[in-house]
């Protein structure tokens, strides 16, 4: 009943090739956005903005990365932590070696040095693909850490290995609040969040969905596998490596290679899994469940007033957060970007589905 | 309509966990908060559940006694880290601000956790005590005004093991053409003491090897085959949790010997030698205090905490290592607040207020008497300068069934360490464009 099509007549190509072609849809963006950008930051504690909507807005870009490659076209990667740290390094020694470099400047080209390596790193994909090419990017990850960890230069030559962000300004305005670090962080991820959901509808977007679906096929029409293939790894490691600058410079503030171990890899590979691959909105559902369900399991506890000690708190969390991914995946194995999208079509009957 | 549960579960459980991961609670005014990042589960567990025993116990222990600090009740609440950095920021913003002044301080417990909190705490004005760890430079505090490494950095605890190996060789002109390897764990707490020994090496003409194991630490085979090839004179242990244990049954693997081992503090506890059985026998480490229950601080514990059943572990574990170590953090921590309250007054204080404390701490040995620590811990004297305040440490050796000292307190070089504070601290400065204090006009 609110949610349907019917009267909204598509008159040009243009109507009908929008990104979100129903107007019901572009409203509801819209007023995601405004709940986005004015009433979260007006009415949210500083703990929520700082330690659930900024990594969650940085995870959400990072499994769009890892999403464009291995949801849209179809190469496994285990390397997603490993291309967070060159982005987040690269960042960070612009950012010291040249200090009058623009933060966004810094950004760029924090992302651009991913996608470099990232393309290296794809080369192998060009022979391998599957499990094997999992494990030629998991050497990526372990080669990644190895270098950031034991090549000094990298880390300027800090005695311990760990490195700070130097104090961020942009256009003059100092980013030290979280309200500054998360309005800036929002508008890079939105726009982003856009170009890539743009990208995927476009000719690069449809290459790397035939190669992914069957890349034989997309071979003798026309698609050349390794230009697919390396610009998908390239455009991922792109993104990947602004959410690891970001991270590094917004989130953490100071951090080691420790803060982009196969760990970080797997957890956004798990995202991009269960919030649905092959999904834009699915990335920040991903996101939005692997990182909020834990902090919420552990806090419930203390905020029913059930005394329960911190361990058995810690346990719990981490059973039932086991339990639910699993549960998930049964119920849903696409994910749940898939979930959303039944949604939507019983929505669109709703109430009168025959 | 069979995927319709599903859908309204799904949307009422996301609801909830947003609504819940926003919630606070309440506390009463006139309480001294204090948050706690601990962690009793994971790899690092055996090591970290004593150490927030101790600390736990000696703050419920307070608030029998005394009814907390003059009369200000101290109330404090934990949050699992689990050791990871990026839980661990989580967990200081969202106890940052509870209690009726916010945290008074915070103790890290992670030094990658510390790095990480280093960049927040001076916009947040909240002190960071990080006890016998923490980065090094941050004993300059000129530069860095809200960090604490209370009773020694790792460059001290490289120090003094070094001179401990000197002293036993006969002076460091013996050290010179010794092969020293420093067992270490990959992260920023490992990394710390390399530049010492690289200086150090440089000094007095010995050969310096550092020998990486990654997190957590219980793949040593590699490692320890090295070892065996290269025989070094003395295996320094930077391990924490796992790592240790595992480091030691490795070397009896090999048949290195243990009396050539060091570990530093964090190497040298219960929970390190007991997997290890006999093969520990004869392991040194570093030790900042004195182990055991016989303290007058440990009556009143058992007295007033234990005896209620309101003891945060085990009562046997009472007097071990970490436990201690967990006890003489919560007493440092405990007289910056009283030192502040001379000043500000009985009531709860903000984190600013708490760290002019800090920086006014001076632990004497009468105090040391008066608290019932006496023998336990070294006294200390902070200043705006120098926020280490004491640098000194005695050597321990298991026998299999206890440690026993067999070394004096040994205190670090301070004319070694100083100028590279001085040198890291500036370095520091100078990137993050931080104008150092001068400590001269400081009050």
């Amino acid at each position: 009943m609110l949610y349907r099509e019917a009267g909204q007549f598509k008159t040009t190509y243009g109507d009908d090739q929008a990104i979100f072609p129903i107007r019901q849809d572009r409203w509801g963006i819209a007023i995601v956005l405004a709940i986005a950008f004015v009433v979260l930051p007006a009415v949210a504690t500083p703990y929520f903005v700082t330690s659930i909507m900024i990594p969650f807005l940085i995870y959400a870009l990072a499994a769009i990365g890892l999403n464009l490659l291995t949801g849209y076209c179809g190469q496994v990667s285990l390397g997603t932590g490993g291309f967070m740290a060159v982005g987040a390094y690269a960042a960070y020694n612009f950012a010291v070696r040249v200090p009058e470099l623009n933060l966004i400047v810094v950004f760029l080209l924090a992302g651009g040095m991913a996608a470099l390596v990232g393309v290296v790193f794809g080369v192998p994909s060009l022979r391998i693909k599957g499990f094997y090419l999992a494990v030629a990017t998991l050497a990526a990850q372990f080669f990644l850490d190895w270098a950031f960890s034991r090549i000094k230069w990298f880390t300027n030559y800090t005695p311990s290995g760990s490195v700070a962000a130097p104090p961020l300004d942009l256009f003059g305005i100092a980013i030290n609040t979280p309200d500054r670090r998360y309005y800036l962080i929002l508008t890079i991820v939105v726009v982003m969040a856009l170009a890539a959901k743009n990208l995927v509808r476009g000719r690069v977007g449809r290459s790397w969905m035939a190669i992914r679906d069957m890349d034989i096929a997309a071979e003798i029409i026309g698609i050349r596998p390794w230009r697919a293939k390396l610009s998908a790894f390239a455009v991922s490691s792109f993104y990947i490596g602004i959410a690891g600058a970001l991270w590094a410079f917004l989130h953490l503030g100071a951090w080691e290679p420790l803060a982009f171990d196969i760990n970080r890899s797997f957890t956004l590979l798990f995202m991009v899994i269960i919030g649905g691959l092959g999904s834009i909105v699915g990335c920040f559902f991903g996101a939005a469940f692997i990182l909020m369900v834990p902090l919420a399991l552990n806090q419930i506890p203390l905020a029913l007033g059930m005394p329960l000690s911190t361990a058995m708190i810690s346990h719990l969390e981490f059973m039932i957060f086991g339990a639910l991914i699993v549960f998930f995946l049964i119920v849903e194995p696409h994910g749940l970007a898939r979930l959303w999208g039944l949604g939507k079509e019983k929505l669109r009957l709703w109430p009168f589905p025959h | 309509m069979k995927k319709h549960w599903r859908i309204a579960a799904l949307g009422a459980f996301g609801a909830a966990a947003f609504a819940l991961t926003g919630a606070a609670d309440a506390l009463a005014q006139g309480e001294q908060f204090l948050p706690r990042l601990v962690y009793r589960t994971g790899a690092y567990a055996p090591n970290g559940v004593p150490f927030a025993n101790g600390y736990s116990d000696y703050l419920n222990m307070l608030n029998e006694r005394d009814g907390g600090i003059n009369g200000v009740r101290l109330v404090q609440e934990e949050c699992e880290t689990g050791y990871d950095t990026a839980r661990g920021v989580e967990c200081y913003d969202r106890l940052k601000a509870k209690g009726a002044t916010g945290a008074g301080l915070v103790d890290p417990l992670s030094t990658g956790i510390t790095f990480a909190l280093t960049e927040k705490a001076p916009g947040d004005k909240i002190p960071l005590i990080t006890m016998g760890y923490g980065r090094s430079e941050s004993q300059d505090g000129s530069v860095f005004a809200w960090n604490f490494p209370l009773l020694g950095t790792y460059w001290a605890a490289a120090d003094i093991i070094m001179r401990h190996i000197a002293d036993k060789e006969g002076g460091y002109a013996k050290l010179k053409g010794k092969k020293i390897t420093l067992v270490f764990h990959d992260s920023p707490y490992g990394k710390e003491p390399i530049p010492l020994l690289e200086e150090l090496a440089k000094r007095h003409g010995f050969t310096y090897a550092g020998l990486p194991v990654t997190h957590p630490g219980v793949e040593q085979k590699a490692t320890w085959l090295q070892i065996r090839q290269n025989r070094p004179d003395y295996v320094l242990l930077w391990g924490w949790g796992v790592m240790n244990s595992t480091a030691i049954k490795e070397a009896a693997a090999v048949n290195y010997p243990r009396n050539k081992m060091i570990g530093v503090w964090w190497s040298g506890a219960e929970p390190d030698v007991l997997p290890g059985g006999d093969g520990a026998k004869g392991y040194l480490a570093a030790a900042l205090h004195a182990i055991g229950d016989q303290f007058p601080v440990h009556r009143d514990v058992y007295k007033l905490v234990y005896d209620k059943a309101k003891g945060a572990g085990k009562k046997e574990e009472v007097g071990q290592v970490l436990y201690n170590r967990g006890l003489v953090n919560g007493f440092l921590a405990t007289e910056a607040i009283r030192t502040a309250m001379a000043r500000y007054g009985n009531k709860p204080l903000t984190g600013e207020q708490v760290r002019w404390g800090l920086e006014h701490l001076d632990i004497t040995a009468a105090r040391i008497k008066e608290a019932g620590f006496e023998g336990l811990v070294y006294p200390l004297k902070i200043s705006c300068q120098d926020h280490m305040g004491s640098a000194r440490a005695r050597i321990q050796q298991w026998d299999g069934a206890k440690w026993s000292f067999v070394s004096d307190w040994i205190e670090a070089d301070r004319k070694l360490i100083d100028p590279m504070v001085t040198a890291a601290a500036k370095k520091y400065a100078e990137e993050k464009k931080i104008t150092p204090r001068d400590c001269s006009k400081e009050m």
